[in-house]
């Protein structure tokens, strides 16, 4: 790996990576806790939407797909996504309309002006084309994020273990879960800009979903996701760095891909039968 | 309006609504929007895959499409449903760009999988499309009992011995099925707001399902002409139209509902409309 590290765009995509994967992991947890992955994915296809609508009007996009997810995040909140039943309608619903939208600005953007590109740049994001100004404003909204997590902690966390408990004990679960979408978004928002839509969602939902599933404890889960978020990140980036050397043309895979297809075994593996034996081999075992 | 290439899109338009019609109100149902979400979105990798090794995208999406509901059923039975569909669709996606990456594919192919193309539908391609069609309608009419009864009853389906797991992927490959047919044609966007946003309204429409059904069915119907129509006129992607139409029709189907519902609660001597069946 000549000159890995003295790259400047690989320090960039090494720094912003574990930044968005610390942040997506510690929210993620809450998200599959809750049991809103629906919700934490289609957030960033709504923010793309504002993305691709900022092109269009030519303000930053880091404005647009902030604005655009949390108008998703409270359109959710308003048609029900409190409900569990209606939940899943309210963000499908929303989600269509933000990939109308999408459609529409897409179009725009092509038809208006020849800026090649922006179609793939939007969807597909990279991590190695980010621009380092980016990086304080990144730094600063994923502190702000943790920091309102930290504030509503307990009653989150009380909420989304048991609703009618909340309830009883005066948490304005509306509220809660109001505040809670509305981080989500943030989150979502800046992880999709700074790494892409696609590692948006997998950083969010899969090193939480394998880290429940390998410890029972809320916190130790919260430390293991974040582990497995950046150990994926940057290795990811290694491997994509790599892959230019791999192929002939070198023409290298994106590393979207690597660090998908790292977390994605990582989950398929925390699933596997003698893994679950191991780490939970007294099962019967009054507790 | 009615010449030329505007027929086959108004034939194919029409198919698919009446599909997505029938699959979505089940979709909406069973609340496997994210599913129906995750496997038009996902399997558009499997076109960027045929496409790279020069094989038929029609069989790049069909193999996709397949292996995501056979793997989203398999994996979602030890896990979380939710959880386990994201990761599905992240890796389909994933490997959706790294094929691409590799090919020398330009934009506008992407900007079509995703979005469609309905008016440069051809003939030929009619044929495929209602025979896939009418392959999902025909699942659905075979599973109706069953479907109903795993996702209104569920206790009552495992008291008689169904399986709601196997249902579920069975349900999983008729949404695959309907996404090969319509991705190509119409692309991955407008078949997910077709699947949701007409069953939806329906479904505030009415309580009483065989309804609600045709309703969706009707809707659907409407939402596709009318955004053909629009699109037309103005230029602008159908996929746009489509969206904003059901979501109209979405938002008067529930301010509906609420009307209905405020009213009966008003006058209690009238009986209450049961809103959860």
């Amino acid at each position: 790996m000549p000159g890995f590290f003295s790259n400047g765009p690989v320090h960039v995509a090494l720094i912003v990576g574990a930044v968005s994967a610390v942040v997506s992991a510690v929210v993620g947890v809450v998200v599959v806790v809750r049991g809103q992955a629906f919700a934490g994915h289609a957030l960033t296809d709504v923010a793309t939407t504002g993305g691709s609508a900022s092109f269009y009007y030519g303000v930053a996009p880091v404005i647009g797909f902030l604005v655009a997810g949390a108008l998703g995040a409270g359109a959710m909140d308003l048609i029900g996504v409190q409900r569990l039943r209606g939940r899943d309608l309210a963000t499908g619903v929303v989600l269509s309309v933000a990939t109308g939208l999408a459609a529409l600005f897409l179009y725009l953007d092509a038809t208006r002006s020849a800026t090649t590109g922006a179609t793939q740049q939007i969807l597909f994001g990279s991590i190695f084309t980010l621009d380092s100004s980016t990086v304080p404003l990144v730094a600063v909204m994923s502190v702000a994020t943790l920091a309102v997590i930290a504030v509503i902690y307990r009653p989150l966390l009380m909420s989304s273990l048991s609703a009618e408990l909340a309830a009883a004990r005066g948490i304005a679960l509306r509220a809660v879960g109001l505040t809670f979408m509305l981080a989500l978004a943030i989150a979502v928002g800046l992880s999709s800009i700074a790494i892409g839509s696609i590692l948006s969602t997998a950083l969010l939902i899969g090193p939480a979903a394998t880290a429940l599933r390998l410890t029972r404890r809320l916190r130790g889960a919260f430390v293991v996701a974040v582990a497995l978020g950046v150990g994926a990140t940057w290795l990811g980036v290694l491997l994509a760095y790599n892959s230019y050397y791999w192929f002939p043309s070198s023409q290298g895979l994106p590393v979207s891909f690597f660090i998908v297809a790292l977390v994605f075994l990582a989950y398929l593996v925390s699933g596997a039968a003698p893994l679950r034996r191991l780490l939970r081999p007294r099962r019967e075992v009054k507790r | 309006m009615f010449s030329g290439f505007m027929v086959n899109a108004w034939l194919i338009g029409s198919i698919v609504a009446v599909v997505a019609g029938i699959v979505g109100f089940f979709v909406v149902l069973r609340g496997a929007a994210f599913p129906a979400h995750a496997i038009p979105n996902g399997a558009f990798a499997g076109a960027a895959g045929a496409n790279l090794i020069g094989l038929n995208p029609l069989f790049g999406l069909g193999v996709f499409s397949l292996g995501a509901a056979l793997g989203i059923g398999r994996l979602a039975r030890r896990g979380r449903a939710d959880a386990v569909t994201a990761l599905a669709l992240v890796m389909m996606l994933a490997l959706g760009a790294a094929f691409l990456s590799q090919s020398t594919e330009y934009e506008p192919e992407i900007f079509s999988l995703l979005f469609g193309e309905i008016l440069g539908v051809s003939r030929g391609q009619l044929v495929p499309v209602a025979v896939l069609g009418l392959v999902c309608v025909v699942a659905i009419g075979a599973l109706y009992r069953r479907l109903l009864l795993t996702s209104i009853a569920p206790e009552v389906a495992a008291a008689v011995g169904l399986n709601p797991a196997r249902i579920e992927t069975i349900f999983l490959v008729v949404i695959a099925c309907a996404t090969t047919m319509t991705v190509p044609v119409v692309g991955a966007l407008l078949i997910f707001t077709l699947m949701i946003g007409p069953p939806a309204a329906a479904r505030s429409f009415t309580d009483r399902t065989a309804l609600a059904l045709w309703s969706s069915v009707a809707i659907a119907l409407v939402t596709v002409w009318a955004a053909l129509a629009c699109s037309y006129q103005t230029n602008w992607p159908v996929g746009f139209f489509v969206s904003v139409v059901s979501a109209a029709f979405y938002a008067v189907g529930r301010t509906y509902a609420w009307w209905r519902h405020s009213r009966a609660t008003v006058e209690p001597r009238r009986p209450v409309p049961n809103l959860n069946s």
